[in-house]
């Protein structure tokens, strides 16, 4: 019986150590090329163990000039542009379609159907798609270079409104009408009853927005111009490009790792809500 | 407290008609029961009280004040629902003060009353736990408590006890009785359950399809049924019909099969077309009962109860079955035929056109 139960046990763990192991070495190699000299990697044999120059390396990722070069932006700065953008798509979107969702599942009002399919309709439009309208919109209001222009039509879209109806259209009959023999009205209703009810839904987008939000390249690289709207998707990939010299490849990996952390850190602090969603989740 | 006034109320969605009209007047105090098979719009006529659905014809008045345009917050009405309603993320404590903390009541107030609450309902130990972590029982308790704390003029109940277990059930029903008897608050309450509402009514308002057959104390109800809908539902097993004529006396019923049946009260109405009503409780060995019509049951089927025998069977000729209820101690198998007599003063006629009753 015991032995039995080992080997079942183990076939699932080979498969995930698998797993694991083919998605975190790429990651792991650049968290030891972010310890090396840049003259260690160029020459193509970078050693698997970490290196003696991981301080110097963020260091001057983050917060240096890069030894004069002209066009460099500190990863700090990108870091945190790409930072507020995520945020403000990521809140900016959960608000937005938390209460149209609201509206649409609990109220009927004229054209509901319109509208919803219209919110719908926006799903099958990527921001691929209608970047070339969106621009022009974008550059006539003046809102190149802000981060106005950078998020606003990021978070238009149907995504989350449709995910969160879908829920709400859970959320029993008599649990309405019991809120509304309580004296709720429709905003105390939503605060008090709605939103907490959300709050694994809101939890778990949060961390698919952020993600997203961070992980921005073709709108960013259009709307924005100046050094300093850059995002770190985008400075990664012009250290990559414009380099007339030697790869600073060190700086790269180091700079990599650093993009890796915030939404890390959005997994984690949220992954203790989802949880207890799902813990608590029984009817 | 409140009087409820529902006067010639009428609900329609779209085209269709659910409440075709209702009058009743509820005393303060009383409990009225609505009863009737599923479908037939008890919990319709429950929620335009409460104010959730608009009165498409008609008035409803609570104490005297016409509500029609009212929101149920305004009604000074509380209700418990079915499936409990309770707000999940919600202490049973919060839950209870919830109605209370909107009003703005202050927090000690709110602290006495829900307290209060728990100690009838034995709720105590409970009120830090989410109704999640509570039985079916302790759930529906908390949704009365939330109901009593609001000190309503009015309780409404939709088929409260319907997801409990047939034991929980009784106990809920005693529970309910106790409490609205201590508070004396007007309730309407909805089932289609008729032991409950035997047990529970002041007086039972019997509908079908959107129309109250009839509203009476329960005893009425069981006695007098107004026609053969209410006749046919209140009672287990369910009243047994004959299909008959009055015969030219205006005394005695002729039924299908040749037999024929004096009844204690005349009806006139000679030749008419009629119903002939008899329970099967009220059938009982023709040896019993002296100068009745003997009817010959041919035994198709026994169900021994312990405290009763319930026999189905077939009078020579017809075609309807008639059930009998037998003291437990009878002896029967089937095939046998059993002569059998309804007692005195318990036969219902009725119109065999409208359904109603005529006279007996
Ligand atoms: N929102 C609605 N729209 C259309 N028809 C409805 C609606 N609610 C109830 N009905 C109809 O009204 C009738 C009465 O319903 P209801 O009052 O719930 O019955 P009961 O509670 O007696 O079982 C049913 O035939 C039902 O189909
Ligand atoms: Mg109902």
């Amino acid at each position: 019986m015991i032995a039995r139960r080992s080997w079942t046990d183990a076939i699932p763990h080979l498969v995930l150590i698998l797993g694991v192991a083919v998605f975190a070495f790429p990651i792991y190699v650049a968290l030891v090329g972010s310890t090396w000299d840049a003259g260690t990697i160029g020459r193509g044999r970078l050693p698997l163990v970490p290196g003696p120059d991981g301080w110097a390396n963020y260091d001057q990722a983050l917060f240096g000039d890069r030894g004069g070069r002209i066009s460099y932006v500190p990863v700090s700065q990108m870091m945190w542009n790409s930072f507020v953008m995520a945020m403000v798509i990521t809140v900016g979107k959960i608000v937005i379609s938390l209460l149209s969702a609201y509206a649409v599942a609990f109220f009927r009002f004229p054209g509901r159907m319109v509208f919803f399919w219209m919110i719908f309709i926006t799903l099958m439009l990527p921001v691929e798609v209608r970047i070339v309208p969106t621009f022009e919109v974008i550059s006539d209001l003046g809102m190149v270079n802000t981060f106005a222009g950078l998020t606003v039509p990021l978070i238009a879209s149907a995504t989350a409104t449709l995910l969160f109806r879908q829920f709400f259209l859970t959320i029993p009959d008599e649990l309405v009408e019991a809120a509304k023999i309580d004296g709720a009205g429709p905003m105390r209703f939503f605060f008090d009853v709605v939103l907490p009810l959300s709050r694994t839904n809101i939890a778990a987008l949060f961390v698919i927005l952020f993600i997203y939000g961070w992980n921005q390249y073709l709108w960013p690289l259009l709307v924005t111009s100046t050094r300093e709207m850059e995002t770190i998707v985008i400075g990664i990939t012009k250290m990559l490009g414009t380099s007339d010299a030697q790869t600073d490849w060190n700086l790269i990996m180091a700079t990599t790792i650093l993009a890796l952390l915030p939404p890390v850190a959005v997994v984690i602090a949220m992954m203790r809500t989802f949880v207890k969603g799902l813990v608590d989740g029984d009817k | 407290m409140a009087t409820i006034d529902i006067r010639s109320v009428r609900k329609s969605y779209a085209q269709t008609e659910v409440i075709k009209g209702i009058d009743c007047a509820i005393a303060d105090g009383e409990f009225l029961v609505m009863l009737g098979p599923s479908g037939c719009g008890k919990s319709t006529l429950l929620r335009m009280v409460a104010g959730l659905e608009p009165i498409t014809k008609g008035e409803i008045a609570i104490g005297g004040r016409v509500v029609n345009d009212l929101e149920p917050k305004d009604r000074n009405i509380a209700m418990v629902f079915q499936n409990y309603a309770l707000y999940p993320h919600m202490s049973v404590y919060e839950n209870m003060a919830y109605g209370l903390k909107i009003k703005g009541m202050p927090k000690a107030e709110i602290d006495a009353a829900v307290k209060e609450a728990a100690r009838i309902l034995e709720l105590g130990p409970f009120l830090d736990r989410k109704p999640r972590q509570l039985s079916g029982g302790q759930r529906q308790r908390v949704a009365m408590g939330r109901a009593i704390v609001r000190k309503p003029q009015v309780f409404l109940f939709d088929e409260p006890l319907s997801n409990l277990d047939a034991k929980l059930r009784t106990q809920m029903r005693v529970e309910i009785k106790r409490l609205q008897s201590q508070l004396a608050v007007t309730s309407l309450y909805v089932t289609h359950d008729q032991v409950e509402a035997m047990t529970l009514a002041d007086r039972i308002m019997v509908m079908n399809a959107g129309v109250a057959e009839q509203v009476g104390t329960p005893l009425e109800v069981y006695r007098r049924p107004a026609s053969t809908f209410v006749a046919g539902f209140i009672g287990a097993p369910a009243m047994n019909f004959m299909p008959g004529r009055m015969g030219a006396d205006g005394r005695s019923v002729g039924v299908d099969g040749g037999l024929s049946f004096t009844l204690a009260e005349g009806a006139a109405a000679a030749g008419r077309p009629v119903t002939l009503g008899v329970r099967p409780e009220h059938l009982h060995p023709a040896n019993e009962i002296p100068d009745a019509t003997t009817i010959a049951l041919r035994v198709e089927l026994v169900e021994a109860l312990g405290a009763d025998t319930v026999v189905h069977g077939r009078i020579e000729g017809t075609s309807g079955p008639i059930l009998a209820r037998l003291p437990g101690t009878a002896r029967v198998a089937i095939g046998d035929v059993l002569p059998l007599a309804p007692a005195p003063g318990e036969l219902h006629l009725f119109d065999a056109e409208t359904g109603r009753r005529m006279a007996a």
